[in-house]
């Protein structure tokens, strides 16, 4: 044994290898990643809280108010009548009311309900659009790469703020979900781009010519054996797109081209109070915290999944377990000596 | 090479064209031009919707007028906006001029700031000052920049300006502040229990130092660096410059340094006069001058110490020089600060929120100098808080790449100073990814500042669009479109050839 230190960190390295199929290296990896873990807790017990609260579509929930009751106004211009220090209750209206005694905690709910409708159908269109660009453009390469690369650079030149504007004033007052397929569909260029540089590479390897060989179709080539290979770099970017997709939304919905009433998001909650700040600010403070509360987590995911998935990615263990190993490394090798 | 950019020019016009005829129909979808008419009660209704028509070529097909657009587009009539009749090129002057003064300031102290803490971050991975940072810049990325814009004007305008009124800081207020500075300047270069508390006993004691000077010399009503502060100051550049540059070792270069910060400190004086007799025609383009020629100078310097290695001498003196003449320039504009504050339209609440200059104001360059600075400092802010939290993601994540490379384990193999290994080595092709980055995002702030601008209704480029957009004016937001566009393609290709002149080993195909 040449370094104590080497070999106590191939040791744990070994260790965390050992026997495991690369799904099971990948989610040890990513359960070991504390921001990760914090992050999926914090987006799940959000999910939770707006899907039961107020009830997700024909579904009634547990709040007893909706987003659109009026009632009379219970607080001074209806502040919170949430309490945390001194004995901690809910109240009547947690979140506090509007001027015309709505109540705030209900409406939140319901704009995180369509951040989060805009932030899965993002992440599923431009998935779809990006891996399907990105895969035939780098496996067929020639005219096919060149055609879909320069659509690719095409879609780029919109700035995705500009056509979400636009169409977002065409179809996007009703429904979040029509607006979410249109910021999908100019959304996944970096993505495409990503996976054609991934394709590239991995066409050239042996194992492609192996099934090629073998006589499997294109089709079974592409999605058989090189996307499970690609999976690491989509899953990770995919993560990205959607946190940056609930910010583009409110942003959307903050300059009025995005979601409008009667449907409620987030961004158009602060749009709607903004001016309100000084006399009402709770109804400025918490769609602002529910917004950087799901971009957050997102983002915290997005970063476990890079790390779980990246091979060169060595955690540098704490220096008490590196003691602790070389520890067992001097004893194993005084075993043997004996 | 040559071939290359031509063919890729020839594709990127082509991709253009394409692109203008999807923005217009897009854009003309969307409006409603008869809006405002449909819903009015006047009378003669029918006649002005018909004459509305008439103006706006309405009855002709939208595909034809998008060649009639086209064909003046290129002879380079951008057209007019129809409600107000003022030509697009007039409204794009100011415009532009507006966004890049924001964008400008922005990305470059987003640039700088954030490249340095991603790399110290790099440096001292899986560290707590590693944790904190990833942490923070996390937290700052997922902010909604409208929701810090309203936060920064309610505590950074309203709050600042009432503490200008009475400016007094408790010293619990500043103990606190100087152990937050102490700890990270601790955190952030490590080392050993007994280091540690070093730095942070010298970043507490400078910081409260500071502070406490601040305090009692009524800094906040009269702000001004001085000779003396610039003196300290340009000592501590000098010795900066030269430790990142080439290291205190090298003796000519630090002397170097040491010369154009004393140097700096000898114009002082002079330089006042400069000012006061350059005053009636003092203009951007001659600080910009000079700033040009402190560089020169300070790479004169430079070379007249001479030597083998002149040349490191010569990049030494001038970064040392800008720098100490920044601080020269930055003094003479806080001299007008009292003149400033003491206008009728001020009246002592200096920070602006609204615009980008106050109305009206009478004064020479250095007054409208501050009043720029003072409409400028809310929105740099917030777009600099998300930008910064982007660059030091992507520093960090490409100075670890470079880190883990075998030629930095070959730099310490054959016992190069750290120094030499992390700013030789391992800081200048970390920088290679980012190159590739910043044009792009350039691009993308020149048109997409639109939420910030219109938070603080600064009249920039996206303001613009926004506007033109809601008044169904498809002229200027089709000037908009294409010029963002058009940028985009040439960034996309400045970003292919930084990429291939910075490393070697791309290879460009034409």
């Amino acid at each position: 044994m040449s370094n104590p230190i080497e070999s106590a960190e191939n040791a744990i390295e070994l260790k965390e290898v050992e026997g495991l199929s690369q799904g099971q290296i990948v989610r040890r990896r990513f359960f070991r990643h504390r921001g990760a873990i914090m992050g999926l807790f914090m987006l799940v017990s959000i999910i939770l809280l707006a899907a039961t609260s107020i009830g997700w579509g024909p579904i009634p929930g547990w709040w007893p108010l909706g987003p659109a009751d009026r009632g009379t106004v219970v607080n001074l211009r209806g502040a919170p009548t949430l309490q945390i220090w001194g004995g901690f209750t809910l109240g009547q209206h947690p979140f506090g009311q509007d001027e015309l005694g709505r109540d705030i905690f209900a409406r939140t709910m319901k704009g995180v309900q369509t951040s989060l409708i805009v932030m899965s159908v993002v992440g599923m269109v431009a998935g779809f659009m990006g891996i399907i660009t990105g895969s035939l453009s780098g496996y067929f390469r020639g005219t096919v790469d060149t055609l879909l690369m320069r659509f690719t650079d095409l879609v780029i030149t919109v700035p995705v703020i500009v056509i979400g504007a636009v169409l977002g004033k065409l179809l996007g007052a009703a429904n979040p979900i029509p607006l979410a397929i249109a910021l999908g569909l100019v959304s996944w260029t970096g993505l495409a781009r990503l996976v054609r540089g991934d394709f590239l590479s991995l066409r050239e390897r042996e194992f492609i010519d192996a099934a090629r060989v073998a006589g499997a179709s294109h089709a079974r080539i592409i999605f058989k054996h090189m996307l499970p290979n690609a999976i690491g770099v989509i899953i990770v970017n995919v993560t990205l797109l959607m946190s940056a997709a609930i910010l583009l939304e409110t942003a959307l919905a903050y300059l009025g081209f995005g979601i409008t009433l009667p449907n409620i998001s987030l961004g158009q909650m602060i749009n709607e109070y903004q001016g309100a700040f000084n006399t009402r600010p709770w109804l400025f403070w918490f769609p602002g915290m529910f917004i950087i509360s799901i971009a957050l987590s997102v983002n915290f995911i997005g970063d476990g999944l890079r790390d779980a998935f990246d091979p060169r990615q060595r955690r540098i263990p704490s220096v008490r377990k590196m003691r602790r190993a070389e520890m067992r490394a001097q004893r194993a090798a005084a075993n043997t000596a004996s | 090479m040559l071939r290359f950019i031509a063919r890729r020019l020839v594709v990127g016009l082509g991709i253009l064209l394409i692109s203008s005829f999807i923005m217009y129909m897009l854009t003309d979808f969307s409006m409603d031009y008869l809006q405002d008419l449909e819903q009015s009660t006047n009378p003669n209704k029918a006649f002005l919707i018909e004459e509305r028509i008439r103006l706006l070529d309405l009855n002709t097909p939208a595909y034809i007028r998008y060649f009639k657009w086209l064909g003046n587009f290129v002879t380079g009539d951008l057209g007019t906006a129809w409600t107000t009749g003022t030509a697009v090129t007039k409204l794009l002057g100011t415009a532009i001029i507006s966004t890049l003064q924001l964008v400008t300031a922005a990305t470059v102290l987003a640039i700088l700031l954030g490249v340095a803490v991603g790399i110290v971050s790099a440096l001292r991975q899986y560290s707590s000052f590693d944790y904190i940072i990833t942490f923070l810049s996390f937290l700052l990325y997922s902010l909604p920049s409208f929701w810090v814009a309203v936060l920064l004007k309610e505590f950074g305008a309203i709050g600042f300006n009432n503490f200008l009124r009475d400016p007094a800081m408790l010293y619990s207020t500043i103990g606190v502040v100087a152990a937050l500075f102490g700890t990270m300047w601790m955190l952030a270069i490590g080392g050993t229990t007994q280091k540690r508390a070093t730095n942070f006993a010298l970043g507490f004691g400078a910081t409260a130092a500071v502070l406490v000077y601040v305090q009692l010399s009524d800094w906040w009503s009269t702000p001004n660096i001085g000779p003396v502060l610039l003196g300290v100051a340009s000592l501590g550049i000098a010795v900066g410059v030269t430790v990142l540059s080439t290291g205190l070792k090298n003796r000519r270069s630090l002397f170097t340094a040491l010369s154009v910060a004393a140097l700096g400190v000898i114009l002082y004086v002079p330089m006042q006069w400069v000012f006061y007799w350059l005053n009636d025609v003092m203009s951007w383009w001659i600080v910009i001058g000079l700033g040009l020629l402190s560089a020169v100078v300070g790479g004169a310097i430079g070379a007249l110490w001479r030597g083998p290695d002149w040349r490191q001498s010569v990049r030494t003196g001038a970064l040392t020089a800008v720098p100490v003449a920044a601080m020269i320039f930055i003094d003479r504009v806080m001299q007008d600060w009292g003149t400033y504050n003491r206008l009728p339209q001020i009246n002592h609440r200096p920070i602006g929120t609204i615009g980008d200059r106050t109305p009206n104001i009478r004064g020479d360059f250095w007054v409208h100098t501050v009043d720029n600075y003072t409409h400028l400092i809310l929105p740099t802010i917030s777009l600099l808080l998300i930008s910064f939290a982007a660059y030091t993601r992507y520093s960090r994540g490409s100075m670890l790449e470079v880190m883990n490379q075998d030629y930095i384990r070959t730099a310490r193999a054959k016992g190069l100073t750290e120094r030499t290994v992390v700013m030789r080595h391992g800081f200048r092709n970390s920088l290679i990814p980012l190159a590739t980055i910043v044009p792009i995002d350039l691009i993308t702030l020149v048109g997409g500042a639109l939420i910030t601008e219109r938070i603080f209704s600064r009249p920039g480029m996206g303001q613009l669009f926004i506007k033109s957009l809601n008044n169904n004016e498809i002229e200027p937001v089709m000037a908009y479109l294409m010029i963002i566009a058009f940028l985009a393609i040439v960034a996309n290709i400045i970003a292919d050839i930084i990429y291939a002149l910075l490393d070697p080993r791309i290879r460009i195909t034409a």
